[in-house]
């Protein structure tokens, strides 16, 4: 746990640091629009992005699901070991 | 885990409903415009209810055929996938009902029927939390789900389709007709029951098996 949380701190600090160090004019190459970058993902009122994030909750239910399934297949067998 | 090829369909026809849904053509009407896509999501879970509770009801039958407290866990925990199946299915409903109808009810006969269904199947929980005996409750809860599913059974197919409905297919309409389900759509939404329903199997069976860990404690 504390091991996540220097993790998570260290991260922090260094988003600080980044966003002292913004450069005034960096701010225009935001919206320069004729730089191909990769709009199609955001395209189509981001439907895509959507998708995405349904499909994260998805796979975190399922990946949650075989935990637990897991889980109990670990006390069956220490059920079985102790001969109930 | 318990390692089973149908896990593994289950997640595959998932990923298939969402993507799919969200993202394959649709027909374009007005007024539903985009949310035409929550037949995928919605309707499934109604469809999933069905099957989960005809399961609990089988193993009703099956339990007071052989008085197998097995059989009485299985009902117990489908019934109990099914009803969540059926919150989900009257909470999306609502919630679409709100931008399609203009309200989060609108009192439509199968709104109100599948409100009394989801209560009626509510007091099943009811009844078996109140009762100490272990064979007495699974035999008056066993006789119980059956009469509840015979009392569901009228509430959701037979009685909205008697009277006019905002939901598609009643008003003596069929159910599926080209206009609420064209082929393509047929696609998405199959799988969707299959893959729902199949994941409400799955989470029913780890309940189950973990009844008879504390079964097996108790003893």
């Amino acid at each position: 746990m504390r091991k996540v949380l220097v993790a998570f701190f260290i991260f922090m600090c260094a988003q600080v640091l980044a966003a002292h160090g913004e450069v005034q004019n960096a701010r225009q190459d935001y919206s320069a629009s004729q730089v191909e970058m990769a709009d199609q993902f955001r395209a189509d009122g981001k439907i895509y992005v959507l998708t995405g994030i349904i499909l994260i909750i998805l796979f975190g239910t399922v990946v949650y699901l075989i935990v637990i399934d897991r889980k109990v297949s670990r006390l069956e067998k220490e059920l079985r070991n102790d001969g109930h | 885990m318990r390692k089973s090829w149908w896990k593994v369909v289950t997640v595959v026809l998932l990923v298939y409903v969402i993507t799919g849904g969200l993202l394959m053509e649709v027909p374009r009407l007005n007024i539903l415009n985009e949310t035409i896509r929550a037949l995928y999501f919605h309707v499934p879970m109604w469809f999933g209810m069905i099957i989960m509770l005809v399961v609990s009801m089988v193993y009703s039958v099956k339990y007071l055929r052989s008085s197998n407290a097995l059989y009485d866990t299985i009902a117990l925990e489908f019934a109990n996938v099914g009803i969540v199946f059926g919150i989900f299915g009257i909470l999306t409903g609502m919630f679409w009902a709100q931008f399609a109808w203009g309200a989060w009810w609108s009192g439509d006969p199968k709104q109100n029927a599948s409100a009394i269904g989801l209560l009626i199947y509510l007091a099943y929980f009811v009844l078996r939390g109140s009762l100490e005996d272990r064979e007495q409750r699974a035999r008056i809860a066993a006789v119980y789900n059956i009469f509840a599913f015979a009392a569901l059974i009228p509430l959701l197919f037979i009685l909205p389709r008697l009277t006019d409905s905002l939901h598609p297919g009643n008003g003596g309409n069929p159910g599926f007709n080209a206009y609420d389900l064209d082929n393509r759509m047929r696609r998405v939404f199959y799988t969707a029951v299959i893959g729902w329903s199949l994941l409400g199997v799955w989470i029913a069976s780890v309940r189950v098996r973990i009844r008879r860990i504390e079964s097996s404690l108790e003893l």
